[in-house]
């Protein structure tokens, strides 16, 4: 019924040329609930179980957004896209963030209409190939033909490497990734090129896992991070805070478990709230950062609940640590 | 005069009877057909036992195996017996799955009473009414609000969501599809050129890029931050594409009506309206009905397209179910099991399709 | 003068008058208002508009590729046209194999064999029930299960390989010595034209019929495949190197999936066009010319056929303009045609949803245009002849 008459709405809209500012906040808040554009099943970073409940690295990030805004992190509604819908998702309004492993380019940034909020993990593109075909590195796959999904940043990096290499290449497209792990798995293609967090996702699934192999080399630096529309810096700062304050937690050793602990360090009454006025130009309520904490994590419980080495995904690390213990992941000032 | 005693009549010979002579005749007759029958018994033999063996007599019916212990021989019927609820409901909850019964039971007892009243002078009466309040009804039972629980159409898939957008399309692109074929009858130039051009440009297109435009251009024309239901982009789209199909359809109707029905309609001092509904429709709706449910069955066809744009219709859903890491590389069974529920559908629409011509074919030729 | 206003009002002419420029205000009303609604939108979200993105590299690689030149360096405008030659290529193939096919299965949906008749129906009855999409993804699947894997490739005579990534056949190479070869085809196939027609006086004036097969074969297969070994063209012949077969020419399976199960879904609807066509032919006709003596074969080729054509060749072409625009799925499978190269990876490259999706529905309207055309003008050379 609320969106039978807001379709009315949107029409008298059309008829007297309105047109409404965008004020994403107001809306979620209205909403009651986040509208998160997530993949259609990336393991380790959005995928939902039989059940339907969603878990990931990218789902994470909107249940802390849903924690700052809302209060409760079950507060999203998971949109699934493939990789061709999902800028025109953002675009027309249908998803306030997209959450959804996509790549910070020039591009998209600037001629796309969006802004990338931040970066909640630092991938590159890579390689998996078949262990029977006995190819250890990229230079290898001269000729080679490859299953990607189409409308991917990926597409482009393969066509600029092969050509800047002068080897040649032969490209499946596919739709989704589901396809382009069955064309891998029937011997459509030789090799699988994605982000190499995917990589580790698909091989997983296969339906036999050890008979694949992640090449080390890595072609592109690929950061991924939440996206959402120009226009509406408000929504942009909470988006981008959101994701900071699990950095800055892990920083001061904030866990889920300990946020609560009274503490005589400012930094993190700071981030409980107890102390400061960061909520209130981001028109937040001024538990908002202690929320995500407390029922999302650090960005580390988050890392290692869903890609870490306890996980079938098995991600190290790597540059994805904090500043302090020789990766890149460096919050601005909390205060 | 010579009285001629009667014969015994005999048996006809052995080869005239019935079995050997209808083999004679259909399967033997020439050496032409003599060859023809071989070469058809041998393509049988290539193409049915694999097909048998593959879904009977190689299949696994353990409905309690899993991926592992089914084998790859033959098919895997568990993986489908597992996957049933995902298959028709889609992703909707459990506890609230009874409405979606409901909904389809109502169906079923309302064509029921539908025919149970066939010779009663309520019965347009009644079918009217069926039409406007089902839909209503059908709606609040799916979507919820009215003291149900919101359940949102992005939970919506599987056979259910299929029989919906098909229903929807149909119901929705029937009015609409009547006013164009009015439209392009008309003596208005604007009228006829507004509705030439609709249509002539509906169909001239793909459906995937009626899909394409319906669910990527339609917000564009609303403002930013309007969620526009994915589902009810498409159920526009569909509906935008039926229309120009129903408005040919009803337009060959149209120009099948002798040219007199209209005059006699002026003549008699009838208003546009009333001539319309009471002489030209009823005539043009009955001569176009057989090729009405031929459109209806090919909308009933298009309407796995929506897989492309991201709904899950049943088809979408052989994808979603062979993701789930317990059911890999289950895909022929899920298309064979899809394929077989949407022939059934299909099928009996075009058998009734096919009585309804031969039903409206003699009444026309009184 | 109150009089004569009302008089007007209830004037028809008027009135419609009055209603069309009342229908013309409230669309141009609301066409405006959301036109404008829409350049807000753009305007306020960034997007770019124009067609200036055309001119831009399109930096993809696209895997199936007939006659045209392309590269990731390629301007996206070139991605287009590649994306139609795409299209009209797999129509084609897919519009000859279903009418040769639906030919076959029409004439049998008729024949007096029990077996013949009774497979034909359950054919058509199997395959127009099952919505196109399902049959295009099951070919598909069942291709890269069936199909053997690169290295152990089904070949013939060492120049046709067949395996899960596709069919690789020879590639003529386009030199002078192909021109000679293409020049005595060309030679051929005026010279027997030329037989034919004076075949066909004879046949006309006289009666006797002189069987033009032998020249058929003489002329246009025999006589370029001796210019081949005189002048010795070149092929160019596919060879496993490495991963993939390097030179000669392929088609992928994808490209395969697709033409097949669109010929196999639309030759369903051309042999039902074709038997209700002979359907239509008089049953007269059949028994006059069985009459005269000719044999069943000489009864359909000669009499039946011709006839039922003429009533079956428009719900076939229209049949066609489906099986064309059946080829958009192809994004199901992955086959690069206009739909999947520039609606879908160049769109979300570019983000221009408007003018992508316009430009692509333009060709497909010019196609069928184009095709509405062909069919009105054997309409009307058919009314000329006709009864």
């Amino acid at each position: 019924m609320n969106k039978l008459l807001k379709l009315s709405a949107a029409s008298l809209l059309v008829v007297t040329g309105f047109s409404v500012n965008a004020n994403t906040l107001s809306d979620v808040k209205a909403q009651g609930s986040l509208s998160c554009g997530v993949s259609t099943g990336t393991p380790g970073f959005s995928s939902p179980d039989s059940s339907g409940n969603w878990s990931g690295m990218d789902v994470d990030v909107c249940r802390a957004i849903a924690a700052a805004t809302l209060g409760d992190a079950r507060k999203v509604k998971y949109v699934p896209l493939s990789a061709k819908e999902r800028f025109i998702a953002l675009q027309s309004g249908e998803i306030d963030v997209l959450s959804r492993n996509t790549t910070w380019t020039h591009t998209r940034d600037t001629s796309l209409g969006l802004n990338f909020a931040g970066v909640n993990y630092y991938d590159g593109q890579g390689f998996m190939v078949k262990k029977s075909l006995g190819v250890n590195n990229v230079k290898g796959l001269d000729g080679a033909s490859f299953c990607i999904q189409a409308g991917t940043t990926t597409e482009l990096n393969l066509a600029d490497y092969f050509r800047s290499n002068k080897m040649d290449f032969k490209a499946i497209t596919y739709d989704t990734s589901a396809q382009t792990k069955s064309g891998f798995e029937a011997g459509r293609c030789d090799a699988l090129t994605s982000d190499v967090s995917q990589l580790a996702g698909l091989r997983s699934t296969l339906k036999d896992p050890s008979s694949a192999v992640v090449l080390g080399d890595v072609i592109s630096k690929e950061p991924l991070g939440p996206v959402v529309r120009q226009g509406d810096d408000n929504w942009f700062n909470i988006v981008k805070w959101s994701l900071n304050a699990m950095i800055e937690a892990e920083e001061l050793g904030v866990t889920s478990a300990t946020i609560d602990r009274t503490s005589t360090s400012p930094s993190v009454q700071r981030l409980q709230g107890k102390s400061g006025k960061l909520n209130e130009h981001l028109g937040l309520d001024k538990n908002w950062s202690r929320n995500i904490v407390a029922q999302v994590g650090n960005y580390g419980e988050v890392f290692e609940r869903n890609i870490g080495m306890s996980t079938p995904i098995q991600l190290p690390r790597g540059v994805n640590q904090l500043w302090i213990k020789g990766g890149i992941l460096y919050s601005p000032a909390f205060r | 005069m010579a009285v001629y005693p009667l014969k015994e009549t005999k048996k006809a010979p052995q080869s005239q009877t019935k079995v050997i002579l209808w083999l004679k005749d259909n399967l033997f007759s020439s050496t032409s057909n003599v060859l023809l029958t071989l070469v058809a018994l041998y393509l049988i033999y290539l193409i049915l036992p694999p097909i048998l063996n593959w879904t009977i007599f190689d299949a696994n019916f353990d409905l309690t195996a899993d991926n592992q212990s089914c084998g790859r021989e033959g098919a895997c019927w568990a993986f489908i017996y597992d996957n049933f609820k995902m298959f028709i409901y889609g992703f909707y909850p459990q506890e609230e799955l009874w409405r979606i019964d409901t909904m389809f039971g109502l169906i079923v007892v309302l064509i029921m009473f539908g025919s149970w009243i066939k010779k009663s002078q309520y019965r347009m009466h009644y079918i009217i009414g069926a039409f406007l309040i089902y839909p209503i009804a059908a709606f609040f039972l799916l979507y919820g609000g009215l003291g149900l629980e919101v359940v949102g159409t992005d939970k919506w898939g599987g056979l259910t969501l299929t029989i919906v957008v098909a229903a929807v399309g149909i119901v929705a692109s029937f009015p609409l599809g009547i006013l164009f074929a009015l439209g392009r009858q008309s003596e208005m130039r604007i009228v006829k050129f507004i509705s030439v051009v609709y249509i002539e440009f509906v169909r001239g297109v793909p459906l995937i890029t009626i899909l394409f435009m319906a669910s990527v251009v339609l917000p564009l024309f609303f403002s930013v931050g309007m969620d526009f239901d994915k589902l009810l982009r498409a159920l526009i789209g569909i509906t935008m594409f039926q229309t120009a199909y129903i408005a040919e359809v009803v337009r060959g109707g149209l120009q099948a009506i002798p040219k007199g029905q209209y005059e006699a309609a002026d003549a008699a001092g009838l208003n546009f309206l009333q001539k319309t509904t009471l002489v030209i429709l009823p005539q043009a709706l009955k001569i176009s009905i057989p090729n009405i449910v031929g459109s209806f069955i090919a909308l009933f066809k298009d309407t796995t397209l929506i897989l492309i744009i991201g709904l899950y219709d049943m088809l979408a859903i052989v994808g979603a179910a062979t993701s789930n890491p317990s059911w890999l590389g289950r895909n022929s069974e899920g298309y064979v099991f899809v394929a077989m529920v949407l022939w059934v559908i299909l099928y009996s629409m075009s058998h009734y399709s096919k009585k309804l011509e031969v039903r409206f074919s003699t009444e026309h030729k009184n | 003068m109150f009089i004569k206003l009302k008089s007007l009002l209830y004037n028809n002419e008027v009135r419609a008058i009055l209603f069309q420029i009342l229908t013309v205000v409230v669309i141009a009303y609301f066409a405006y208002q959301a036109f404008d609604n829409m350049m807000l939108n753009i305007e306020q979200s960034g997007i770019r508009s124009g067609f200036g993105f055309l001119n831009d590299e399109a930096g993809f690689a696209v895997n199936d590729n007939f006659f045209l030149t392309y590269s990731p360096a390629s301007s996206n405008l070139q991605a287009f046209y590649v994306g139609i030659v795409n299209t009209l290529v797999v129509a084609i193939t897919g519009i000859f194999f279903a009418s040769v096919i639906g030919l076959i299965i029409g004439i049998a949906r008729l024949s007096s064999n029990y077996l013949i008749r009774k497979m034909a129906t359950v054919y058509i009855e199997i395959f127009r029930n099952i919505p196109i999409l399902l049959q295009i993804l099951f070919w598909y699947s069942t291709a890269l299960s069936i199909l053997p894997s690169v290295k152990n490739s089904l070949s013939f005579m060492d120049s046709v390989f067949l395996n899960s990534r596709g069919l690789f056949l020879p590639k003529i190479v386009m030199g002078t010595e192909f021109y000679l070869v293409l020049a005595s085809f060309v030679i051929g196939v005026i010279v027997y034209v030329f037989i034919k027609k004076r075949s066909n006086k004879k046949h006309d004036d006289t009666g006797i019929a002189t069987n033009t097969i032998p020249h058929f074969l003489g002329l246009i297969v025999l006589l370029p495949i001796a210019a081949y070994f005189v002048f010795g063209a070149h092929l160019e012949y596919p060879a496993l190197k490495g991963f993939n077969f390097k030179g000669g020419t392929g088609l992928s399976i994808e490209f395969f999936s697709l033409a097949f199960a669109l010929s196999i879904y639309t030759a369903t609807y051309i042999a039902e066009a074709i038997r209700s066509g002979i359907d239509s032919v008089d049953k007269g006709q059949k028994e006059a010319a069985a009459a005269i003596g000719l044999k069943q074969s000489q009864v359909m080729r000669l009499v039946v056929l011709p006839q039922a054509l003429r009533v079956a060749i428009p719900p076939i072409i229209n049949q066609y303009l489906n099986l064309t625009k059946n080829s958009s799925l192809a994004a199901a499978v992955g086959y690069t045609e206009l739909v999947t190269i520039f609606s879908g990876t160049v769109l979300n490259v570019v983000g221009q949803a408007i003018e992508i999706i316009a430009l692509t529905m333009l060709v497909y309207l010019a196609i069928s245009l184009v095709i509405s055309l062909a069919l009105n003008i054997f309409n009307k050379k058919m009314e000329i002849k006709g009864k």
